[in-house]
């Protein structure tokens, strides 16, 4: 690594380019994804990538580490004043270039060590090398702060410590320049900071890092130089050394409109009466099932309420919205469930859906939609029978439904023939909220409802929602991210480690009282 | 319009594939692969392969499921119905409804496993392959039953008296196919719905009509419509129309492509799974029954490897084997392509153990057309 940091107070910069990559052209089939995109990037320097989904930021990445080898695209790439003609992903890895996906890409059942030399393996004359390779992952351990033997297996590590191995991973492969894409995707706030830290720790230390995300207050945190791209194209970059960055700056970017609102005002509230009420719900994880998941919640909605449930990672507010939906996580769940001021027992989904209520899954792919099936299909899927009659469907009124939806959500796609996995971030969310909307839920749970969709659409979701408690609904929003609790809730239950321990209205409600609350609660064990 | 026709040879890879090998056997076999007793061999010979297909494809589609003890169900509830028919004169009616019952039972054990414990079904089958293949010989004795009572070949080995009438059913069939297109059409279009091209919708349909009739006319030919053929129509029609038009179908696709989406919403995946297990074991039975028939005897080795054709036929056919994807007409197509091409290198002399290799370059090159042309169109 390179420890002569070019980097002088005062905002000046003395830097040289260590990437520089020129009118940039790639073209899938029917699709222009680069259009003539800019990018240079000084040494030394954390330079973020932003974008609305489908703007193009992951297909530059990949052009740059040869996943899309040379001679698929146009344009030049220099890198440390070398033209680069990467044909794999180990061209670039030897350069320096390590890319960290999204998905993070670890074997669950090997251990960090393993894990982290995989494909570069320490060699010994015969084979592996095993206690190179373990000492040697404990030191780069220790570079990332992770307090973990080499020898865990990855499963039984936290997503936040995994997202660390992967970074640990990069440093084994010699990094120069590390690419992130979407790093904090699946992580809580506090191991979020950590990973950033950790990435201002490395650029005094004179490393370079590309870091993609939809986080925009991470990256006025963390990025010197923000290039905005949109439509396959550069549209700016902005400096933080002569430019201030604020989130509403990056936005105006993003969508090449300033976004004065990024909530919709609901028009008329007429907030009835509680729908949807829950007493000393208690659950237990479903393996461990002394350990208590859900600690004694109460909580209800109105008609026509937008709540929220705010809190860390962890505290417990997925599982607790799968316990009400039909028992569908935990063990010897107990407490009381009054729907309508009656008293129910729901033994499954079926029931749950029976009886109005929908939740609107956080993990889209792996849990909500069926990604090789139609849009029609999915649509229709937790209400079949509203297709059909003496169970056989009418694919015709199937196909007319989805087209309903289609319109109403805005979904953005040729046909509703089309399958579901060919859609982006945004469009999949909104079929996923078509396939509940479909199921005539009276109280819908919505689990992190904009989590990795872009600006654009995440309003558009907003919309959605305003319209369905106008119609009387009763919404629940699980969110992670705290301005959007704020900005759409009237009432806000906030919960830390398996109990509700505190609620405030929308009005009152600030990012301090709830963030308060939560460690104030943390403090009290 | 082009673009038509080239989806349309994409979505029916296959049957071009198979009007494309049959020209080529008639070709090298100057035409006998098309004489009319080969037709009617062709059909009495892969009936049973038709059925279990059929079967599997339900395993498949919960999630690339197989079931291996389908030859075993075969052979033990073959034996089951050769002793009761030939050793204790049974009604024949009566053991028709026993092994059935049995088949059922043999299911439910099986889907019980697979579907509420959540044994792998492999594992499960597989122990069911070595246990039902030696109850069989227990029931056998380690000896072949035969000869079974005319009246009982005559249920599956017959004709329909007059050879003609297979011409008329051939006729009658296509006529109420048109009609049933134009029905839909007009259906469709009242209810403002979108109607695909006429163009598109009737070549298809005159390809399946000259088929029908071009089998129809050559059974007339020989000695007119077996009931074993109309036996499969039956299958293949109900099992069509359950997977394809009703949401208990539709609930085999969606546990398949994605179960925990599906239990999300509403659907109980356990029964999906036990339902697959157990329809298979039936459907093994109804084999069972015809193959003793076709035979004319219950043996030891009756069913062996018939596990591999259903397999073969469902994969050639177009089932993904992730599961999710596959439909019944595309399993038919398949078992029909691996039954003409034994059949056509049968005829063609080529050596027994030159087929079992083609056969198996056959499935692999099938499987990986399938999964390259997934891939391009992404």
């Amino acid at each position: 690594m390179d420890n002569s940091a070019p980097y002088l107070k005062g905002g000046k910069r003395m830097g040289k380019i260590i990437l520089e990559m020129k009118d940039i052209v790639k073209t899938f089939p029917g699709v222009k994804a680069l259009d003539h995109v800019n990018l240079k990037v000084e040494a030394g320097e954390i330079h973020a990538l932003v974008g609305e989904n489908g703007a193009g930021k992951s297909t530059l990445m990949n052009v740059l580490s040869g996943i899309y080898p040379y001679g698929s695209y146009e344009g030049e790439i220099t890198y440390e004043g070398q033209l680069c003609q990467f044909k794999e992903i180990n061209d670039s890895e030897k350069r320096g270039i390590v890319i960290i996906h999204q998905e993070l890409a670890l074997v669950p059942h090997m251990s960090i060590g393993e894990n982290m030399f995989l494909g570069n393996e320490q060699r010994s004359k015969l084979g592996i090398n095993w206690n190179a390779t373990y000492s040697k992952a404990d030191e780069l351990l220790k570079v990332v702060g992770l307090k973990e033997s080499s020898r865990t297996l990855i499963k039984d590590i936290g997503v936040g410590k995994q997202q660390m191995v992967e970074i640990a991973k990069a440093l084994a492969k010699k990094v120069k320049l590390l690419i992130l894409d979407e790093p904090t995707a699946s992580l809580n706030e506090s191991d979020s900071k950590a990973l950033l830290d950790l990435l201002i720790q490395f650029k005094q230390q004179g490393m370079t890092s590309i870091i993609i995300s939809h986080k925009l207050n991470e990256i006025s945190y963390v990025a010197d130089k923000i290039t905005v791209i949109r439509d396959g194209q550069t549209i700016e970059t902005i400096d933080k050394a002569t430019t201030e960055i604020n989130e509403e700056r990056i936005i105006a970017g993003m969508v090449g409109r300033t976004l004065t609102n990024r909530f919709p005002k609901r028009t008329k509230k007429s907030i009835g009466k509680r729908n949807f009420e829950v007493k000393d719900w208690t659950v237990y994880h479903p393996i461990y099932s002394e350990r208590k998941v859900v600690d004694h919640v109460s909580m209800y909605v109105r008609q026509g309420e937008v709540v929220g449930i705010s809190g860390l990672m962890g505290a417990g507010r997925t599982e607790l919205a799968m316990s009400l939906f039909g028992r569908s996580y935990g063990s010897n769940i107990s407490g009381t469930l009054l729907i309508n001021g009656e008293e129910v027992y729901l033994k499954n989904v079926e029931q749950a859906i029976e009886h109005k209520l929908a939740y609107v899954t956080e993990d889209r792919k792996g849990n909500g939609l069926i990604l090789s099936h139609s849009i029609a299909k999915n649509t229709t899927m937790a209400k079949m029978d509203r297709v059909s009659k003496y169970g056989v469907i009418d694919k015709d009124l199937e196909i007319s439904v989805a087209n309903t939806y289609k319109e109403k959500l805005k979904t953005k796609c040729p046909s509703v023939m089309q399958e579901v996995g060919n859609l982006s971030g945004g469009n999949q969310q909104k079929v996923l909220l078509s396939k509940w909307m479909f199921a005539e839920p009276d109280v819908l749970i919505l689990d992190e409802p904009t989590r990795g969709i872009d600006v654009g659409a995440k309003y558009e979701i907003y919309c959605i929602i305003n319209d369905l408690v106008a119609e009387g609904k009763s919404v629940i929003i699980i969110s992670s991210e705290l301005p959007e609790v704020l900005g759409m809730c009237d009432r806000i239950y906030i919960m830390n480690e398996g109990k509700m321990v505190g609620e405030v209205s929308g009005e009152e409600a600030t990012q301090e009282i709830i963030m308060a609350q939560i460690l104030q609660s943390g403090k009290g064990e | 319009m082009r673009m038509d026709i080239k989806a349309v040879l994409k979505k029916n890879t296959m049957i071009f594939a198979l009007v494309l090998l049959t020209l080529f056997f008639a070709w090298q076999t100057n035409g006998a692969i098309l004489a009319p007793q080969n037709i009617n061999n062709l059909i009495a010979q892969n009936s049973y392969v038709v059925i279990l297909a059929v079967g599997m494809l339900l395993c498949i589609l919960t999630g690339g499921n197989i079931d291996l003890s389908v030859g075993s169900v075969v052979c033990l509830i073959g034996a089951i119905a050769g002793k009761l028919i030939v050793t204790y004169h049974v009604n024949i009616y009566l053991t028709i409804i026993i092994c059935l019952g049995i088949g059922i039972l043999i299911g439910a054990f099986q889907g019980f496993w697979i579907a509420f414990v959540r044994i792998p079904p492999f594992i499960v089958t597989l122990s069911g392959m070595l246990l039902w293949r030696g109850i069989a010989l227990l029931v056998l004795a380690g000896l072949t039953i035969s000869p079974f009572p005319d009246h009982y070949l005559a249920l599956f080995n017959n004709y329909v008296t007059n050879p003609k009438t297979a011409l008329v059913v051939g006729i009658i069939i296509s006529v109420g196919l048109v009609l049933i297109m134009f029905k839909n059409r007009s259906d469709k279009m009242k209810k403002e719905y979108e109607v695909g091209s006429l163009a598109g919708e009737a070549t298809k349909l005159a390809v399946i009509i000259a088929v029908i009739l071009g089998i129809s006319y050559k059974l007339s030919q020989y000695k007119g419509l077996p009931m074993i053929l109309i036996l499969l129509a039956i299958i293949v029609a109900v099992y069509a129309y359950y997977t394809s038009k009703t949401v208990n179908g539709r609930y085999y696709y969606a546990v398949g492509g994605n179960e925990k989406a599906a239990k999300l919403s509403g659907i109980n995946t356990d029964m999906v799974y036990f339902k697959a297990y157990v329809n298979m074991a039936f459907l093994a039975s109804v084999a069972a029954l015809v193959c003793v028939a076709r035979f004319n005897s219950a043996a030891p080795t009756a069913g062996t490897n018939y596990e591999m054709d259903a397999i073969g036929s469902c994969f050639i056919g177009g089932a993904s084997a992730y599961g999710g994807v596959g439909t019944i007409p595309g399993v038919v197509i398949g078992a029909i392509f691996m039954g003409v091409l034994n059949n056509g290198m049968s005829i063609m002399g080529i050596d027994a153990n030159w087929q079992k290799a083609v056969k198996g370059i056959v499935l692999l090159a099938a499987v990986i057309f399938d999964v390259v042309s997934k891939r391009k169109q992404k």
